[in-house]
């Protein structure tokens, strides 16, 4: 097979970056970029005929010769305050176009035992903190995406808690794409490394503030330790012509817990992977997500959760909402290793569609090796409940009036769980204008 | 935990009970595939010509199929296709006009086996047509079927009398290039069972029929076809078991259903083949193919099956709702021991408005037994109103073994329903105790709760049925639990 324009280009790219790409003379470094260069040459762009992208096909990505990210552009702050202002005052890194842009950032006075940095400066002026973690969670070797990610990531966040360490605040990270012609791709990769019994709150924000065609493509890495607190806030508003491909990879020890709430609400085609390994005792994680689409959009959500040590927990609720001709495709796999006994898993994923010509592929799926487990999982593809319909009618209340609540009633059992109030009005605010078919209030 | 371990090992020392090798002059062609051997079967059973042409279309089509499927969740030793020989007869000197002029042995088997023809004719009114390796023997209540103008018979029989009812519908819901081993079965089929039950006609009776395997190396390719015809209903039960054999043997059928408007077909299994000894050496390799069409509208066919046997089960009995207020139904209970394994589920394609489907799987891994549900519900854009509910429930008995579930959910219709529910886990410690606590030993009360466990599908099976699935499925687990 030969490559298709897209991989030709981020081939070339890596060998015309290759020596500017950060953290370049790192011999570990450049190893590990060069073998994921090449596992991304072996896998080239998935196509429909994987079983992982049996739903999702990139053919006009795969068609689509990306020019890398050449970095920052001048934006004013007033160009995201609107983004900002949901989170408030909080430590903040803004990256634009694949670049750090400190003028935008403001990490103020942090707790002590927290560092945040952005990756590339961390990896110039201390990469032994580093190289111990980059790529152990994520998959390099057979993703192709990752690969791709591993080997010509620009830059994104370094976040370190010391043991005991607490962020109370949340920390924002904003990632801007000023998406024009010719298409960009940035590759962004954020490592999050949590010693034991520390806490964060984390924001991972992406938007587009044009409407030109650009591809992100972000890999998250989170080490949780012992007994470690972590949540997790991925919020999705691309613009609607770009491309979002992003990973969350995370390995939990003993004790820790992970929340992390994924709103996909904006880009053309979007997919999510989540990777979560339970790796100790009482280790436990939650996973919530909403996806709203319409029009031609494409939204793909594929978690993973490995329990892979006795008395894991995990909780999983996705919803969407679908809408015009749009696609949805849910993938929900728990995995329970042979010995990880007292093992109690639940996932859920609940969708609506809205339309005659909207569409749904969802597959939850269950593996299990151990015989001491309580594993359940539940999916329903429906429309609005005619009885509840009927109820809000006989109050006096008209059939749109009373879609358009239940339908909000149906999204907020997710919003409703983000833990940041202001980001909360802000999102339910954002489903109820994408509801009366605004473009949302961004 | 001591008690339980013993358990296990008395259950895993449990010797099939069906195994025997009943030894009769065979008829067989020479190991090996190819144009020749379809030729040659073709001739031996008097063949028309399309079927011929039908079976080498086939061939080729599985000639440039190039690998076995790999999808699934089994995992067995590649398949030497050229190795099997792909006809066997028992020897028929002459037309046989009444049991006495059986081969003696061959209804000895049959004894063993517990199916005794002439007591099943008088007294369970159960029209038997017991299948010995690939040819039809015996075909019993004929008459009284035949006054209904309902055509039960071996395939090969139908293929002579009535050819234009098999040519219509071969081949009309499993394509003769369906998949690997539905084409393979295409090419060679020996054999199988073929059921027209005509306008208005409700079948009075059960219709059943026996498969076995019986020579060693011989993969047997059963073909069934059953059609129900506008507002009739028959019901069909299929059981099976099979001699012990080092070498694995490969059972590739294919059934097809066919109902017109208001038609009604159940179809019934219980399969206990031999699943292998304790270290997962021998047992059978049951790839079926079976599928079922709702082509009129208001038609409904409800698969039911209890798979404890062979040692790889991989089948999806499938319903394709092509009728507007078209029913599919597929209830299933599959138990997995020692070193079994089992990929089993159901597709249901929801092409008519107002289509149903409900689907309830209940899963039993044990030892090392490796257990998957797959499904696919899909419903397309044209079906209005579908309703789909699925159930699986898996339950887990030892550390050792697996239970998966692989279900697909594809939805192109707003105003469709579809629910997926799924739960794995073990025995209820609680519910144990409260039997114990009653008196009830550990033995009996897992028993207990694991026919309650399953009794959602039991009851769906036919009477003489629910009682030998329910001693089967108790047998199968006897004291595997701690």
């Amino acid at each position: 097979m030969t490559a298709g324009p897209a991989e030709s280009a981020f081939l070339e790219h890596f060998a015309a970056l290759e020596a500017g790409l950060p953290g370049h003379g790192l011999p570990w470094l450049e190893d590990l970029r060069r073998e994921a260069s090449a596992s991304f040459r072996e896998l080239g762009i998935p196509t429909t005929r994987l079983e992982d992208w049996r739903f999702t096909p990139l053919t006009t990505l795969a068609k689509t010769p990306f020019q890398p990210a050449q970095g920052a552009r001048e934006i004013s702050p007033a160009a995201i305050e609107s983004h900002t202002r949901v989170i408030g005052s909080a430590p903040r890194v803004v990256f634009v176009n694949g670049a750090h842009v400190p003028a935008l950032s403001s990490v103020g006075e942090l707790p002590p035992g927290v560092c945040i940095s952005s990756l590339a400066s961390a990896l110039a002026r201390e990469p032994e903190r580093i190289e111990p973690h980059l790529s152990r969670c994520a998959d390099h070797k057979t993703r192709a995406f990752t690969a791709l990610n591993t080997a010509l990531a620009s830059d994104g966040l370094f976040l370190e808690l010391a043991p005991g360490a607490v962020l109370a605040e949340p920390l924002h990270v904003l990632f801007v794409q000023t998406g024009e012609d010719p298409p960009i791709a940035a590759h962004l990769r954020n490592l999050v490394v949590a010693g034991p019994g520390s806490r964060a709150l984390l924001v991972e924000h992406y938007i587009g503030s044009a409407q030109g065609v650009y591809l992100t493509n972000a890999v998250t890495e989170i080490i949780a330790g012992r007994d470690s607190r972590l949540e997790h806030i991925k919020l999705q508003q691309e613009s609607e012509n770009a491309y979002h491909i992003a990973g969350l990879s995370a390995r939990q020890e003993a004790g820790s817990q992970i929340t992390s709430h994924s709103l996909s609400l904006g880009g053309r085609l979007m997919r999510f992977d989540i990777q979560i390994m339970l790796g100790g005792e009482h280790a436990h994680c939650t996973l919530n997500g909403l996806y709203l689409a319409r029009s031609t959009q494409h939204v793909d959500h594929h978690t993973t959760i490995d329990h892979a040590m006795p008395h894991t927990t995990s909780r999983e609720l996705y919803k969407g909402i679908l809408d015009g001709s749009a696609k949805g495709v849910f993938h929900g796999r728990i995995h329970v290793r042979p010995d990880a006994q007292k093992t109690n898993a639940h996932q859920s994923n609940r969708n609506l569609l809205l339309s005659e010509s909207a569409a749904i592929n969802s597959k939850p799926q269950l593996e299990i090796y151990a015989d001491d487990v309580r594993c359940t999982h539940g999916a329903a593809i429906g429309r609005l409940d005619e009885d509840a319909l009927f109820y809000l009618r006989t109050r006096g209340i008209d059939l749109e009036a009373a879609r358009s609540l239940l339908t909000f009633a149906f999204a907020s059992d997710v919003t409703g769980l983000l833990p940041i109030e202001p980001l909360r009005e802000s999102m339910e605010s954002f489903v109820r204008d994408w509801l009366s078919g605004g473009q949302g209030t961004r | 935990m001591s008690s339980a371990s013993q358990d296990i090992e008395s259950l895993a020392n449990r010797d099939y009970a069906y195994g025997f090798v009943t030894d009769i002059e065979q008829d067989s062609l020479p190991p090996g595939l190819s144009e020749e051997v379809i030729r040659s079967i073709a001739a031996k059973k008097n063949e028309p010509d399309w079927l011929l042409a039908w079976r080498l279309k086939a061939y080729r089509g599985w000639t440039k199929m190039t690998d076995v499927p790999r999808w699934s969740k089994v995992h067995y030793p590649p398949i030497d296709f050229q190795a099997i020989s792909y006809f066997s007869a028992p020897k028929q000197k002459e037309e046989l006009k009444s049991l006495d002029e059986v081969d003696p042995e061959l209804l000895r088997t049959f004894d063993k086996l517990g199916i005794p023809l002439e007591e099943q004719k008088t007294l369970t009114g159960v029209a038997v047509d017991a299948i010995f390796d690939s040819v039809s023997v015996a075909t019993t209540c004929k008459e009284k079927l035949s006054e209904l103008g309902i055509i039960f018979c071996s395939f090969s029989e139908a293929v002579q009398k009535h050819p234009d009812l098999v040519q219509h519908y071969l081949g009309s819901v499993v394509p003769a290039g369906d998949n690997f081993y539905a084409a393979l079965n295409s090419a060679v089929f020996t054999d199988g069972s073929f059921v027209y039950v005509p306008k208005g006609v409700r079948c009075p009776m059960e219709l059943s029929t026996y498969f076995r395997i019986n020579a060693a190396n011989t993969g047997q390719f059963e073909r069934t076809l059953i059609i129900a015809d506008a507002g009739a209903y028959v019901s069909y039960l299929e059981g099976c078991t099979a001699p012990m054999r080092d070498e694995n043997q490969l059972h590739a059928a294919v059934v097809e259903l066919i109902t017109l408007d208001d038609a009604e077909i159940k179809y019934s299994t219980v399969q206990n083949w031999y699943p292998g000894n304790k270290e997962g050496k021998g047992g059978i390799y049951n790839f079926v193919t079976k599928r079922g069409k709702c082509k009129g509208d208001r038609s409904k066919i409800s698969w039911t099956q209890v798979e404890t046997g062979s040692a790889i089960t991989w089948k999806y009995p499938s319903c394709i709702l092509q009728g507007d207020y078209s029913v599919g139904e597929f209830y299933s209970v599959a138990v997995t021991n020692n070193w079994q394994q089992a990929d089993t589920g159901t597709k249901m394609i929801h092409l008519g408005k107002n289509t149903r489907s409900t689907i309830i799987s209940k899963g039993i891994s044990a030892g090392h037994g490796e257990q998957s549900y797959r499904g696919l519900v899909q419903i397309r854009p044209r079906a209005t109103n579908a309703r789909n509910y699925t159930q699986c429930d898996s339950l887990l008995i030892g550390d050792r073994c697996g239970a998966h579930t692989f279900p697909y959910i594809e939805v192109k219709n707003a105003s469709s329903i579809v629910e997926h529910e799924a739960t794995t886990s073990k025995i209820s410690d609680d519910q144990l105790f409260y039997c114990q606590q009653r008196g009830i030993d550990t033995e009996d009360a897992i028993s207990m709760l694991v026919n309650g466990f399953c009794k959602q599908v039991f009851r769906e099976l036919p009477m003489e049925f629910a009682v030998e699935a329910s001693k089967l499925l108790s047998v199968s687990l006897e004291g595997s639990i701690g």
